[in-house]
């Protein structure tokens, strides 16, 4: 049969069949072979059944080359697609990443890049499948559909996905999904994780696994409601032409393997390769980890009795997100976050396929280095994230849009977990107390009085945080984030070409932000931008957490320093910018004020709400440090001296956790150590540890008279409440450990 | 594969290379004999005679002592069985304050004190050392972060009897 757009498809050079279901392997439907794949995971707990991996056993060499051809297909879509046509997050840190999928929607392989969306985009072709699109809709060769509904398959409003169906003789043998993060997708205020939004009316442009085109084209109709549906439409329209040109280089090159090795060889290969993934996971677990019971917890506050515009979302509040994780006796992971909070009037809710996006890439950069990692390790993790809870809300009611707010502090208390196997079996390299949680900085935008034209201020600078501290070294400093290893800060002037109406004054280790230890969490860095020659400028801040810790170091270590936030409205800039005169840092909190007049809005919160911004008015950012490994007083004093002159902490700071005394030269960055001051200030840190302690049962007996007391603020109260009202297990689990009565509630008006 | 035992000597006292921890450590496929080696080395450096089985942290490990499997301290102190939270043991100082906070880090760069959120470190009780650091908001419970499974980990991960006699 010929295409039904046979001018179309002379235009963009296509002549697609059209086909009729069932579209699937060897007769079926796609839902047919759906069902048989979960069937025999349910039966066997190996994927389609497999007990041998015969084509590896047998053909090593073909089955590894196929799986680095596609590999390599992935990669290249991804880093050719980004030069082709992308917004400046895609192109400059990568924002983006390629997946290829099973007809049934099991990840084969990924690309690098945003990984998080292994599992995303699986959801999303399920839910086209049982929502039978093969049979209404229908799904054909050409068609491209686009999804970024976060509680289908996504994990924030602001990743859009194309996603595009490969066919084969008549049948659907696999889908390429193409992910990008977008400067903006509309929705309430400015910025792309946006901060005010309570519920999903306010998140911005959705669309439901939407078929957006056929026959390679996407529909006219479908651009303009997002180039009229977002702030900037010509970013949009570059990610998305990046998005499709990615999935069909995949196609092709899936085609052209396809067609050298045979249907049925691909095919196997297929499953086999998705199993693999699964038994290598188990065995990882076995090799590294040690059989047994771990936990953890994490926090995440929003705080916004003054910040938040919704009346229902002015109130403080802690979610809560604790881990536990069980190691059994065949390699096995389960992963329960029974106790989790409530969803609520905030952005940070996050969907199962997210959480589920959270482990894989914490599983790649910690158990999974080798690149196979696909839908086999989600086959292999028996993973709980409560029904209802902040972590699974079951509800697209909820915003969405932030949703990493709830990821990132997870996956702090998932790898401390597995980093306390990894010491147990001697693989101190291995362990990682966290990391520095990004946040977003500063969003927003404004015009430029040159042109009238819009600029979005987005900064992806942000990827570069304060690694966490391993068992024998430092984090890595201000380089690293969790959600996309492979990011780097960025040219100031990539930036500045998309952010025209803020420039930047500078950048700067930012000092003390480091998590105390033996080995010390990476530095964060601190930069300071200007507003000029704009006009109608807005922008937010929102850096977590800034109010409270949301985890902890390890093994004694101390958690890393919390964020801020400072900005400068009504300065003196005018007059000083022709004599090069401004300020550069807040390098120790406050030290900005003495260098600019002006009205200085500073506090303790790392989160403001949309703003307006004046020409010469200052934003101020930092991005935090890594949480710390062991004991301080274990740390060489040789080390400190180095932290010292590099800046990564002050002399008073040193002083007073370390112990380490003598005289900084701040203009050499030079430090004399007084090694009799040392020894004696590092015995008298002993001393006060004795003096100031006292025994756990003391400590025990007047927590629970303070909770009985009711003496907690108001956001402690309001996570306890959320967890009593929806979870009986965990609270039966809290009474029990504070000797309780079972009657015993925490209650919040 | 093992890695030189001098290496792994150098790993526990965070003297390794960066050239040698990148080339010889870090890389796949993992040393097989890790575990054993690493028991060793820390076994000659304590001053006591219980065997490890399992370490803990930086000084503290589930050892097998002669009232069965005990968590004990470097310095020797012991603090419980191995079943129980070790922690409920050790001393303890909390920060919650902004004074005491504030010795930590810088003001604005702590917990604000209005959300009544604790930095609790637990102190071995024989030698101060620092066992464990928790940042919780009050009256949240102090977890047993660790409770290894020895007897599956030795008999059949390592397919042999646990070493404690037992």
């Amino acid at each position: 049969m010929s295409s039904e757009h046979p001018e179309r498809a002379a235009e963009t050079d296509t002549d697609y069949d059209r086909v009729d279901p069932p579209i699937g392997w060897d007769g079926k439907t796609l839902q047919e072979m759906l069902d048989e794949s979960e069937r025999h995971l349910e039966e066997t707990d190996r994927y389609y059944g497999l007990d041998r991996l015969e084509m590896k056993a047998e053909n090593p060499f073909d089955y590894e080359r196929m799986f680095a051809r596609l590999r390599g297909a992935l990669v290249n879509a991804r880093e050719t697609a980004l030069h082709i046509s992308a917004s400046a997050i895609v192109r400059e840190i990568g924002e983006l990443a390629f997946q290829l999928y099973t007809p049934e929607g099991d990840c084969i392989a990924t690309s690098t890049g945003i990984i998080v969306h292994v599992h995303t985009g699986s959801l999303a072709v399920k839910y086209m499948i049982e929502n039978g699109y093969e049979h209404g809709r229908t799904i054909q060769p050409g068609d491209v559909f686009c999804n970024n509904d976060n509680d289908i398959g996504n994990v924030h409003t602001t990743d859009v996905h194309t996603i595009v169906p490969i066919f084969h003789d008549g049948e659907l043998i696999a889908w390429a999904d193409g992910v990008t993060h977008e400067v903006d997708i509309g929705g309430a205020t400015r910025g792309h994780d946006q901060v005010s939004s309570t519920s999903r009316y306010e998140d911005g442009l959705y669309a439901t696994c939407e078929k957006i085109g056929e026959d390679d084209e996407v529909y006219q109709d479908w651009k303009d409601r997002a180039q009229r549906g977002t702030r900037t439409p010509m970013f949009w329209d570059l990610d998305e032409k990046c998005r499709l040109a990615g999935c069909h280089m995949i196609r092709d090159a899936l085609t052209e393997m396809v067609e050298e090795v045979g249907t049925d060889t691909y095919k196997q290969f297929a499953r086999e390769a998705i199993e693999e993934g699964r038994q290598t996971l188990e065995s990882r677990v076995q090799e590294r980890l040690f059989p047994g019971t771990y936990r953890d917890a994490s926090f995440m506050p929003a705080p916004f009795e003054e910040e938040g515009w919704n009346p229902v979302s002015k109130k403080n509040m802690l979610n809560h997100l604790p881990v536990e994780m069980e190691v059994d006796a065949e390699g096995g992971l389960e992963l329960d976050m029974t106790g989790a909070s409530p969803p609520g009037p905030h952005p940070y809710n996050c969907a199962e396929g997210s959480m589920q996006g959270g482990l894989w890439v914490s599983l790649t950069q910690c158990l999974l280095h080798d690149g196979k990692v696909n839908d086999g390790s989600y086959f292999a993790v028996d993973a709980n994230f409560p029904d209802g809870s902040v972590v699974n809300p079951q509800d697209p009611d909820y915003s969405y849009h932030t949703s990493w707010g709830s990821i990132m502090p997870t996956y702090q208390a998932v790898w401390k977990n597995i980093s306390r196997g990894f010491f147990a079996r001697g693989f101190r390299e291995e362990v990682n107390t966290g990391y520095s949680e990004s946040g977003d900085t500063i969003q927003g935008g404004g015009f430029r009085e040159a042109t009238g034209e819009y600029f979005a201020i987005a900064p992806f600078d942000l990827s570069c945080q304060g690694m966490g501290a391993s068992a024998v070294r430092d984090g890595l400093d201000y380089a690293y984030t969790m959600w996309n290893p492979e990011t780097d800060m960025g040219d100031i002037e990539e930036w500045e070409l998309l952010e025209q109406g803020a420039p930047f004054l500078s950048r700067h280790i930012k000092p003390n932000t480091a998590g105390h230890g033996k080995y010390r969490g990476g530095s964060g860095w601190e930069t300071l931008r200007v507003i000029d020659e704009s006009f109608d400028v807005s922008a937010y801040k929102h850096v977590r957490p800034g109010v409270t810790n949301s985890t902890s170091g390890m093994h004694g270590g101390y958690p890393q320093a919390a964020n801020y936030s400072v900005r400068v409205h009504d300065t003196d800039l005018d007059e000083r910018f022709e004599e090069a005169d401004y300020p550069v840092s807040d390098r120790l909190p406050g030290d900005l004020d003495e260098q600019v007049d002006g009205d200085v809005v500073r506090t303790e919160r790392g989160v403001y709400f949309p703003t307006t911004f004046e020409n010469y008015d200052l934003m101020y950012y930092h991005m935090g440090g890594g949480p710390g490994y062991g004991d301080p007083l274990d740390r060489p004093i040789e080390a400190l001296v180095e932290d010292l002159e590099d800046e990564v902490y002050t002399p008073d700071v040193v002083e007073r956790v370390y112990g380490v005394v003598g005289e900084l030269d701040e203009a050499d960055r030079e430090f004399t150590v007084d090694e009799e001051a040392t020894e004696q200030r590092r015995e008298a840190i002993r001393e006060e540890r004795e003096r100031e302690s006292r025994s756990v049962e003391s400590f025990v007996a007047e927590e629970r008279e303070r909770l009985q007391d009711g003496d907690l603020s108001y956001p402690v109260r309001w996570m306890y409440s959320g967890v009593f009202d929806r979870d009986s297990e965990w609270v039966e689990a809290f009474r029990e450990f504070w000797d309780l009565p079972e009657d015993f509630e925490i209650e919040v008006e | 594969m093992a890695t030189d035992r001098t290496q792994i000597e150098k790993l526990i006292d965070g003297t390794l290379p960066w050239s040698e921890l990148r080339d010889d450590v870090l890389p796949d496929p993992k040393d097989t004999e890790r575990f054993e080696t690493t028991i060793e080395v820390l076994q000659e450096r304590v001053d006591w005679d219980d065997r490890i089985l399992v370490p803990l942290n930086d000084h503290l490990f589930v050892v097998a002592g002669e009232d069965g499997r005990r968590v004990k301290a470097e310095c020797g102190h012991e603090l419980c069985d191995a079943e129980s939270n070790w922690k409920l043991e050790c001393r303890i100082r909390v920060r919650e304050d902004q004074d005491e906070t504030a010795e930590l880090y810088p003001e604005l760069m702590t917990p604000d004190t209005a959300w009544t959120f604790q930095i609790r470190e637990f102190f071995c009780p024989g030698c101060y050392a620092l066992l464990d650091v928790e940042a919780v908001p009050a009256g949240y419970p102090i977890l047993q972060k660790f409770e290894p499974d020895i007897d599956t980990f030795y008999e059949e991960w390592l397919g042999e009897p646990v070493p404690d006699g037992g």
